[in-house]
């Protein structure tokens, strides 16, 4: 489904990612650690298609497509959904209008029946049980003013909606009580099925045990130091970063090539 | 050598003999001849505002003055027909049965109808409301005692052609539901059309009421607009009234509009700037009686061409009254706005509860604003703030809306709808509501065109 080969990016200038590569492959779920500051966020949003983030070198192939050739809208239309670490406020559109407008627009994009707001309201009931949200939450604007557990949640309410192939959920965990956690947990796990794929971005081991990876991978900057199946995370938990980011100095140095780790 | 301004100047002259020689009705009433005359005079000596002048600094109405409009009286001509399908387009459902229609400045009382507005409400032209006593008493007590045409040219130009204007009264304690439109339209098949509407509203103590200001044209052609409207709430009074100018791009749109706002009363208004070439509008809300609340929103959305300026003044005279004021921008393609509020917190004025915002959006980097929010606070004891922001759609929110499959275009537009939404969510009348959520769309179709 995503191939990604020696990908490099730099935001203002610095290099980020310094040549990842992954293989996700349909019905997979992967968990993405690694200290702060070690290019999570950054990969999820190069591959979503933010654009203040250059890519420098190599390629992503989604579903046989050049996918940073793609602009943003239509990654998300092919099926890419990032949940954002933290999610944006937008003023003045309401949840359900924002809402109906992306569902319609991957409806559109696959040929499908467009929903009006009454027939669309029926649908975001339906999807909103899912993460237990409130109906209340959807006419009042994009994130505004929502708690930062809500601000979570809502983004697991879009991916519902729009059912994504691949899910990229950056840190949707934090800020989440221990209930709601399970609860949205719940939810990813509903989501997922053997045609589309997760990525879960997280720090914490717990949230691997109500979301089971089949891998674990560590990224340490800007590449990825470390891979495993789900007891690598468990490792972590145990004895930190610290042995995973020396080893991967060590190596890149023999590479020849220079990286500053904090 | 004659320069441009006093050529034009000596036109509205000629044109003002014309109407002495040969005006009729309301214009033949002795008073308001005095009335019309001194005006005249005060034209005469203050002339067309000057980039010069302060208050004129960022608004070159030189083009207004070399195009030589004249008045329909002075031409001698008659506007064309208006049909009833045109004018559908012009008039808010909710103001079906209860509007009045100006066009080119003129009364069309087979256009207008009244049936949907419950007794005692008066809605006429100045010539009925002349001919009956209460009223005719009123407007001489008021008329062009609220606006002051000593400071400004196009006032006392107005003021000089007072003809067929709008008296609207509102008795005590009545109660109106329903909206009132005052459509002013430009037939636009003269060239070089000048049309001056007056407006003189009274609500009287504890009425209440909505009013619809609007101004559109069934052509494109170029002609010019200048309105004055005069408000008065007595005590207890309370009125919403909403001002949409909506005039063809090649026109000119000068207004100038007062509220005096009575004891413990409520002015709520809403000015929305879509149309004209060039627009100006002064605005001034006096709050001389203790008590009195108001609520002052603008939205200016404009493109490519367009230049629009407001020039607001909230006064605070006496203690515990409230203002709020909130104006945004919307700009798009070349073009420039111009926004200048003065607050003032007069001595005395305790208690005084003030904030005023200007925000604008710019959707080109071609886009201008001059926006110049001012606090001028004389009293103790008062609760003031103002600020203003000039910014660009925000780029987090767009990647935002674009990473969930939003086309880029629509994006920008439900973000530029966002931005208004804050001014038009607070409009009660639905139909305008309506109109303004296709203004934000139809700039994104143009823009899908261009
Ligand atoms: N827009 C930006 N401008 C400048 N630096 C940036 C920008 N975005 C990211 N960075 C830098 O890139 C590095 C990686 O950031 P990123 O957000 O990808 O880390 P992360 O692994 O997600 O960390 P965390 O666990 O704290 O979420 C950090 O040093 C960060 O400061
Ligand atoms: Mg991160």
């Amino acid at each position: 489904m995503l191939e990604i080969r020696n990908l490099h990016a730099s935001v203002a200038g610095n290099e980020i990612l310094r040549g990842i590569n992954l293989v996700i492959n349909k019905g997979e779920m992967h968990a993405i650690m690694g200290p702060n500051g070690s290019g999570k966020s950054t990969l999820a949003k190069v591959l979503a298609g933010h654009p203040a983030y250059e890519v420098t070198q190599g390629e992503v192939i989604y579903e046989g497509k050049n996918l940073l050739e793609m602009p943003t809208d239509e990654r998300a239309r092919a099926g890419i959904f990032m949940a954002f670490q933290y999610p944006i406020e937008v003023p003045g559109v309401s949840n359900a209008q924002f809402l109906r407008l992306a569902y319609n627009e991957r409806q559109k994009h696959r040929g499908e029946e467009e929903l009006d707001p009454l027939e669309f309201k029926d649908l975001l009931k339906e999807r909103a049980k899912l993460v237990q949200m409130d109906a209340s939450f959807m006419s009042r604007s994009v994130n505004e003013g929502f708690s930062g557990g809500e601000k979570k949640r809502n983004e697991i309410l879009q991916m519902a909606v729009l059912e994504p192939r691949l899910a990229i959920l950056d840190e949707t965990d934090s800020g989440l009580d221990i209930d709601a956690l399970r609860i949205v947990a719940d939810g990813v796990n509903k989501l997922h099925t053997a045609e589309n794929a997760t990525i879960v971005v997280t720090h914490y081991q717990r949230l691997l045990n109500y979301i089971v990876p089949d891998f674990v991978h560590v990224l340490a900057a800007g590449r990825i130091a470390r891979e495993g199946g789900k007891e690598l995370a468990l490792e972590l938990e145990e004895k930190g970063y610290d042995w995973i980011t020396k080893a991967s100095t060590a190596n890149a140095s023999t590479n020849g090539t220079s990286i500053a780790v904090g | 050598m004659i320069s441009e301004a006093t050529k034009s100047q000596g036109s509205y002259q000629n044109a003002f003999q014309t109407l002495q020689a040969n005006g009729a009705g309301p214009q033949r009433v002795p008073w308001i001849e005095r009335l019309r005359e001194s005006a005249m005079e005060r034209f005469e000596q203050l002339g067309f505002p000057a980039v010069q002048e302060e208050e004129w600094k960022y608004t070159n109405v030189a083009q207004i003055v070399r195009a030589g409009f004249l008045p329909l009286t002075a031409t001698g001509e008659v506007s064309a027909a208006v049909g009833e399908q045109q004018l559908a387009a012009f008039t808010y459902p909710e103001a079906r049965a209860s509007q009045l229609v100006f066009v080119d400045g003129l009364l069309r009382s087979e256009l207008s109808s009244l049936t949907g507005l419950p007794e005692g409400i008066k809605a006429v032209d100045f010539a009925t409301a002349l001919a009956s006593d209460p009223f005719s008493e009123l407007l001489r007590e008021y008329l062009g005692r609220i606006v002051d045409y000593g400071d400004n040219g196009f006032t006392a130009l107005n003021t000089a052609f007072i003809g067929s204007g709008a008296l609207v009264v509102i008795p005590k304690g009545l109660a109106v539901e329903t909206p009132l439109q005052l459509l002013f339209l430009s037939s636009s098949t003269k060239a070089n059309l000048a049309a001056f509407p007056r407006v003189l509203v009274i609500a009287e103590e504890n009425s209440s009421a909505t009013i619809i200001e609007s101004y559109n044209s069934v052509g494109a052609d170029s002609y010019f607009t200048n309105a004055v409207v005069e408000i008065v709430l007595k005590d207890g009074a309370r009125l919403e009234h909403y001002r949409v100018q909506d005039e063809s791009t090649e026109s000119f749109h000068i207004a100038n509009t007062r509220a005096d706002l009575g004891r413990n009363s409520s002015y709520e208004t809403t000015s929305i700037n879509l149309g004209a070439k060039l627009s100006r509008h002064d605005l001034s809300v006096v709050m001389d009686h203790e008590g009195a609340e108001c609520r002052v929103d603008g939205l200016y959305i404009i493109g490519e061409g367009q230049h629009t300026d407001t020039h607001s003044v909230i006064d605070h005279k006496q203690p515990h009254c409230t203002s709020h004021q909130l104006y945004k921008g919307i700009l798009d393609g070349k073009s420039r706005a111009v926004f200048n509020g003065k607050v003032f917190v007069r001595h005395g004025a305790l208690g005084t509860d003030a904030n005023q915002t200007n925000k604008n959006l710019l959707l080109s980097n071609e886009a201008h604003v001059d926006t110049k929010p001012q606090l001028e606070i004389f009293a103790d004891d008062v609760k003031c703030a103002h600020g203003a922001a000039i910014g660009q759609l925000d780029e987090d929110e767009l990647f935002y809306l674009e990473s969930r499959g939003i086309h880029s275009d629509l994006a920008r537009n439900l973000l530029t709808y966002g931005f208004a939404e804050e001014v038009i969510v607070r409009i009660k009348v639905e139909s305008i509501k309506t109109q303004l959520d296709e203004a934000v769309l139809n700039r994104l179709h143009a823009r899908l065109e261009a």
